[in-house]
């Protein structure tokens, strides 16, 4: 087996400037929409006392699991000796970080106190997830540093297994550490399950996948065809199809499971039958443009290996994908907590049994939306100035 | 269930009620307001009292509804030995009374800005209805100062602690407003703070961006003054909430509740609420 050769990516084009300016840009907004909406207060968004988490939540959350899932395609050359995806490992440990440092600044700048990030790095309640949380992404930045180090440094190319090894372990337990962040949450109908935590790694995969076809796709605009051989599409493509599925697997055991016990009853119907916004964005978002439509695509003999056909399924399950997160976010919380079972009218000035409202203002989207452009801005100035992209491969 | 009715369907203001068994508790409250005593007359009866007791007897009054009989020493902490708590007697609480939300918005500088959404409530006033019986119920609604409380639990950088005597805050120098106690709480009773405030309390500091909710009005407890709202219900309303000890077996609370049956809110969660509710 030849030895990978890497480089920095070069030929950029006006595409790819044009791309990191409009990241730059949006990055620029959000900085100034947080700022206002520090200045201002929380008012100006819409969250309130019910819907807590909100939109930049979402994101955050979003990005979070996608930059675990993310390591997935260099897990699978160093810990399962796949050498297919060797040549990628390099710009799977670096999308991966830039993703998580994207969703984690979102969470930060949406903090109350976001001037007491100190406080939150210097104390801990041990029996809060949450704050185990911060230990596995400062975990994971660290580990998967040294893990690209391990990959780029002359004489360490044998810790480069082990070190795989640790992060796939490390990443399995931050998914589940997020999603536990749910999960442990008794007080709510819809969380409170074990199965958030592999919910969570599952759409992990999904998601993480997804993003590196789009970078591969419009970043690395100018050699794309030569990455993206059809020997690496057609094993993408059979990812993405067996993740579609998995999560969909997840999800319905979810639902199942909550639709069997009567007292969960109402969350159900709400989420999935009668709310003009849950309802719609799970059904159409999720399991249509997320799951179903993407599946149809890759399934296709004659589109499910093509490029395009490829990064608009990635595009359908990342759009999918955060029509899911909204879901479990802000339809978990947005469905009345049961404090007075057997009361069937209930009212106060909280809004008590009643349905939580929640319009997103547009402040607390741009700040998500940086998230994003941040992730993609630090893996496109990275690609520019370290080598973490293979020799473009002939297909022949 | 029929003692309880008959021992506590005190809506008379009777101490260990009238011994009316009939109807649901909720109903017996409302039947015996209207026949046991006059409006006018109780009226006075009761202001008449709360007005001797407050201004009179303070001592008696606490050691009466069983609160803190004595301040505690700036330099001397918090007794684990105590378990501040409040019994909330729905049966006495008018519809549509709010004066104990009154009471500690007043206390406490946390304003009605007239939206509800995003206004601290660190009580409120919980109207219920069943439909098929038709019974009704009012009742206040604020944190519930649990045992094992989620809030605390689930709080990151340990702001939301709980006091050795029960008493249920946040640090509101280490809340770096994540809310994830919010979503955490069974009762929904925090709140955060989403604008900037003014003319606050030097008792109760607050600050945008953080979580606040009930602090059983610590800093009068610790002065040995009863919570604001207790203070309140019991000169001006029904007298519906009591505070006191649930610790010292010779408390008033400790004694009513275990004589008349009580409940917590959401009891499947056994977190031990230090708020319990009887009537309901």
């Amino acid at each position: 087996m030849a030895r990978t050769t890497y480089k920095v990516l070069k030929g950029r084009g006006f595409t790819f400037w044009s791309i990191m300016t409009l990241h730059a840009l949006v990055i620029l907004i959000g900085l100034g929409a947080t700022y206002y909406m520090e200045h201002n207060g929380h008012i100006v968004t819409g969250m309130n006392n019910r819907i807590v988490w909100g939109m930049p939540h979402v994101f955050a959350i979003f990005l979070i699991i996608a930059a675990s899932g993310a390591l997935n395609v260099a897990s699978i050359s160093s810990v399962f000796n796949k050498l297919a995806y060797k040549s990628f490992a390099r710009l799977s440990g670096l999308l991966a970080l830039a993703l998580l440092v994207g969703g984690l600044a979102v969470l930060v700048l949406d903090l109350g106190r976001p001037d007491r990030l100190i406080v939150a790095m210097t104390k801990y309640n041990f029996k809060s997830i949450f704050a185990w949380n911060i230990y596995l992404y400062i975990g994971f930045m660290v580990i998967v540093a040294g893990y690209l180090f391990v990959q780029m440094s002359r004489g360490t190319e044998h810790l480069t297994k082990p070190m795989g090894i640790v992060a796939f372990a490390w990443r399995l337990i931050l998914t589940t550490g997020t999603g536990s962040i749910f999960g442990f949450l008794v007080a709510r109908d819809f969380y409170d399950t074990a199965i958030m935590a592999p919910l969570f790694i599952a759409t992990s995969f999904l998601f993480g996948l997804a993003f590196t076809i789009l970078v591969l796709s419009f970043t690395c605009f100018t050699i794309r065809n030569q990455l993206m051989t059809r020997e690496v599409m057609q094993k993408f493509r059979d990812l993405l199809i067996i993740f579609i599925v998995v999560v969909l697997y997840f999800t319905a055991v979810h639902h199942l499971n909550n639709i069997y016990i009567t007292q969960h009853h109402g969350v159900e119907k709400f989420l999935l039958l009668d709310s003009p916004v849950y309802s719609t964005l799970f059904w159409g978002g999720q399991i249509i443009l997320g799951s179903i439509l993407p599946l149809l695509i890759l399934t296709n003999k004659s589109l499910g290996s093509n490029r395009s056909a490829m990064t608009l399924a990635s595009i359908m399950i990342l759009i999918g994908g955060l029509a899911q997160i909204y879901v479990i976010v802000i339809g978990g919380q947005a469905y009345p907590l049961e404090i007075f079972p057997g009361w069937d009218e209930i009212s106060s000035s909280y809004g008590d049994g009643q349905i939580a409202n929640y319009m997103p203002s547009l402040p607390e989207i741009l700040l998500g939306v940086t998230g994003i452009s941040l992730a993609m801005f630090i893996t496109g100035f990275v690609l520019t100035i370290l080598p973490f992209l293979p020799e473009p491969i002939s297909d022949e | 269930m029929s003692d309880f009715i008959k021992g506590s369907g005190d809506g008379c203001g009777k101490e260990g009620g009238c011994g009316c068994s009939s109807g649901s508790a909720v109903n017996s409250h409302t039947d015996h307001r209207e026949t046991d005593m006059p409006q006018t007359r109780r009226g006075f009866m009761k202001a008449a009292t709360a007005l001797a007791m407050i201004t009179i007897a303070p001592g008696i009054t606490l050691f009466a509804t069983g609160g803190p009989a004595k301040a505690r020493p700036l330099d001397e902490a918090a007794s684990p030995k105590i378990r501040w708590g409040m019994l909330i007697d729905a049966s006495k609480c008018d519809d549509g009374c709010t004066k104990c939300v009154s009471a500690c918005s007043k206390e406490n500088g946390w304003k009605d800005n007239g939206r509800p959404d995003t206004d601290a409530q660190w009580i409120r006033a919980v109207t219920l209805k069943n439909r098929k019986t038709g019974a009704t119920a009012t009742l206040p609604l604020m944190c519930q100062h649990c045992e094992e409380p989620p809030c605390v639990d689930v709080c990151p950088t340990g702001a939301s602690f709980k006091r050795a005597d029960g008493i249920v805050l946040v640090n509101k120098h280490t809340c770096i407003g994540c809310r994830y106690c919010m979503m955490a709480c069974p009762y929904g009773a925090r709140s955060f703070i989403h604008e900037p405030l003014e003319d606050q309390k030097d008792h109760a500091p607050r600050g945008k961006g953080t979580v606040e909710s009930c602090t059983l009005c610590v800093h009068r407890i610790d002065e040995g003054r009863l919570p604001a709202c207790v203070e309140t219900c019991n000169a001006e309303a029904g007298g519906a909430l009591m505070f006191g000890d649930l610790n010292d077996p010779n408390s008033e609370i400790s004694k009513r509740i275990a004589t008349y049956a009580s409940i917590e809110l959401r009891s499947g969660l056994q977190l031990n609420t230090g708020v319990r509710y009887q009537n309901i």
